[in-house]
């Protein structure tokens, strides 16, 4: 065969390959929103967060406007510690914004809503947002449920 | 007694063919930088390598995605979760099928036939031959056509899952009609650039060191004769199934395995 | 130019070679006959250092074979041509390439000059209107006269054939005898012809060395062999049916054999 259609098919074969690969990581994987946009990372302690992971969504009224960065053990006053990393583009939160973690779906992934407060003042990198809620344990609410009904 | 003579030969002789498929990867390994001065050698494999299994890769992964998207339409649906079928496709395709379907493709495709080339180069003393003339076949027959497996089948294995995936389009999305927006949306939401990608390419990369190892060493290690050959064939392809699957599931557990 | 001595090698249980001892002289044309499954072939890769001996020493030009580095292994064997008795061509490439790749991997001649080269090879052994044919397209005797022009492609000092006769028609038997001879002349090449066609490497031979179950049965010029009283060597040269070599594999007596069922 001739040498230089062999290296023109092996250049195509090496061509589509790499289009294969775009392909994967624009169309089908969250590349895009893993790519370094410019972005801020603001933390909060829950109680507890069964569930969560990182990566997880974070939302506010509904848009996803960031992801969980890492979670962290804080054994001083044994809560989890989450980093939240915030794009840019949504910098004006008021410092009162609370967070709560809430489940999609019935047996969907774990994720973080943002509900905005009512302060003049922003929160910028490193701030910490002090009202959060808890994930809801099912076992503690079962538990809830059976003492309170016993009670009346 | 006849019982303990026949295991110990076997294992002596199992440990006698590791030793030597050790030295010839070391060999492999010390002439490897050379194969990239010489890029028109190595050229050449990829061609006979990759591109010709192209079109078996293409049409293969094309038709897995296809039922796939059909299975999952079919199961998900009793649950009233079609419009994750994307996430279905795209996770079983990237994290598995990709690589493993491929790599299979692969051993059965170009290993074999590798294997047949190394053998009979050996049976007509082309590899002493070459010896002769003071150039080292390992250098110049072996270690290109390694190289060649290790560029080709990632490559080979994206194809596959792309293509799936766009199968799973045609069948879900197309045939069935399940919410094209949900199938891509929910796609990427749940895969994950690092975790799943990444590893299922790492994955690719792990199974063409094995063929290309198997292939090539069976191919050097074969009796020169056309019984030997056939047999060598025989062993490239089934000791490269049993050892890629194996290590699927290793490196699944490995990779998968701890969230 | 080379001289083996106490050469012992064995495959599994059985002996190659018991303790031989024997010289090449330079510029000279040396058989080494004996019949099929006698080590011939062996004998040739123990020189090339593809094999090893279990005892004894090979000196190739001075130097023992099996104690040099690769790199210097390779050096020597640039010295050396091998022909093999299948022509060992490389089959992806034509016939001018298979001749240009040893010089194109050794050298850094200019493409131009290497052309050159590989004509005036080609044409020694008559095929430079073959050039473009691959190894596929070529009859036998032609695939082993383009494996000689890849031989001395490099110039080397000493040049071997691996059963070069056999296999062949008569006529291409006569091509290649003479032009092993017209090589071994013009180019001052060491010959080494391992063989167990009598006639035709009887008639160009300047010594005849005859193996026979590991050991050297005989040896001389191919006028002393002839006339030699070794009985043995007289059936082997001489082709007789019977002889010290039975022409029956050992068994019973025929009577014996067909009376006791």
């Amino acid at each position: 065969m001739n040498t230089k259609f062999t290296e023109i098919l092996v250049g195509l074969f090496v061509c589509t390959g790499i289009a294969a690969l775009f392909f994967i990581a624009l169309q089908v994987s969250n590349f895009q929103a893993l790519q370094n946009r410019a972005s801020y990372t603001i933390t909060a302690n829950f109680e507890n967060i069964s569930g969560l992971k990182d990566n997880a969504l974070i939302s506010m009224a509904g848009v996803p406007i960031g992801r969980v960065s890492q979670i962290q053990f804080n054994a001083e006053d044994y809560n989890a510690i989450v980093s939240m990393r915030i794009d840019q583009q949504y910098a004006n939160l008021p410092t009162d914004t609370s967070a709560s973690i809430y489940t999609a779906g019935l047996l969907g992934e774990k994720y973080i809503g943002l509900s905005a407060g009512g302060m003049e003042e922003f929160l910028i990198e490193g701030s910490v947002i002090e009202l959060t809620q808890s994930s809801l344990v099912l076992e503690e609410l079962i538990s809830q449920f059976l003492f309170n009904s016993s009670d009346k | 007694m006849n019982f303990l003579q026949v295991l110990g030969h076997t294992t002596l002789k199992s440990l006698a063919k590791l030793g030597r498929a050790s030295l010839f990867f070391y060999s492999i390994m010390t002439v490897l930088p050379y194969v990239f001065m010489r890029p028109k050698l190595l050229i050449k494999q990829i061609f006979s390598v990759g591109v010709l299994s192209f079109w078996l890769i293409i049409i293969s992964g094309l038709f897995v995605g296809m039922v796939i998207g059909l299975q999952g339409v079919y199961t998900l649906s009793t649950y009233g979760a079609e419009a994750s079928l994307g996430i279905m496709v795209a996770a079983s395709l990237v994290r598995e099928l990709g690589p493993v379907v491929s790599a299979l493709l692969f051993a059965g495709r170009a290993g074999s036939a590798l294997t047949a080339e190394i053998g009979l180069m050996k049976t007509t003393e082309q590899l002493s031959g070459m010896e002769m003339m003071a150039i080292d076949p390992i250098k110049y027959i072996i270690a290109p056509r390694f190289l060649a497996g290790f560029i080709s089948l990632p490559l080979l294995a994206l194809l596959f899952s792309s293509l799936g995936i766009l199968g799973g389009h045609i069948t879900g999305v197309e045939l069935l009609h399940v919410d094209a927006g949900s199938y891509w949306t929910q796609m990427q939401s749940a895969i994950d650039f690092y975790d799943d990608i990444v590893n299922g390419i790492i994955k690719s990369i792990i199974f063409a060191w094995i063929i290309s190892w198997i292939a090539l060493f069976e191919g050097y290690d074969a009796l020169p004769t056309s019984a030997g050959i056939s047999r060598a064939t025989t062993r490239t392809v089934v000791n490269s199934a049993f050892a890629i699957l194996f290590f699927d599931l290793l490196l699944t557990a490995i990779m998968f395995g701890s969230t | 130019m080379i001289s083996i001595r106490n050469l012992t090698f064995s495959r599994g249980e059985r002996k190659i070679f018991d303790n031989i001892s024997l010289d090449i002289m330079p510029h000279k044309i040396t058989a080494i006959m004996g019949p099929s499954g006698a080590g011939k072939t062996t004998l040739l890769k123990l020189i090339g250092g593809q094999l090893s001996p279990d005892s004894g020493v090979i000196m190739v030009d001075g130097k023992n074979i099996h104690q040099l580095s690769r790199p210097q292994l390779y050096t020597l064997r640039k010295k050396m041509g091998m022909l093999f008795q299948s022509g060992a061509l490389l089959s992806d490439m034509s016939v001018f390439d298979n001749i240009a790749f040893p010089i194109r991997e050794h050298t850094q001649l200019p493409e131009s000059l290497i052309r050159t080269v590989v004509l005036l090879k080609l044409n020694a052994v008559g095929l430079r209107g073959a050039r473009d044919l691959m190894p596929s397209e070529l009859s036998g005797g032609m695939a082993r006269r383009v494996a000689m022009a890849r031989a001395i492609a490099l110039d080397p000092e000493m040049i071997m054939y691996d059963e070069p006769f056999t296999g062949q028609d008569p006529i291409s038997l006569g091509v290649l005898v003479s032009l092993i001879a017209t090589l071994n002349k013009t180019l001052h090449l060491t010959s080494i012809i391992v063989s167990h066609d009598v006639q035709e490497t009887a008639s160009i031979a300047d010594y005849i060395y005859v193996l026979s179950h590991g050991k050297i049965a005989g040896q001389g010029t191919p006028k002393e062999l002839a006339d030699s009283d070794s009985e043995w060597v007289q059936q082997f040269m001489h082709g007789k049916a019977d002889g010290p070599v039975p022409f029956h594999y050992p068994s019973d007596s025929l009577t014996a054999d067909l009376f006791t069922y």
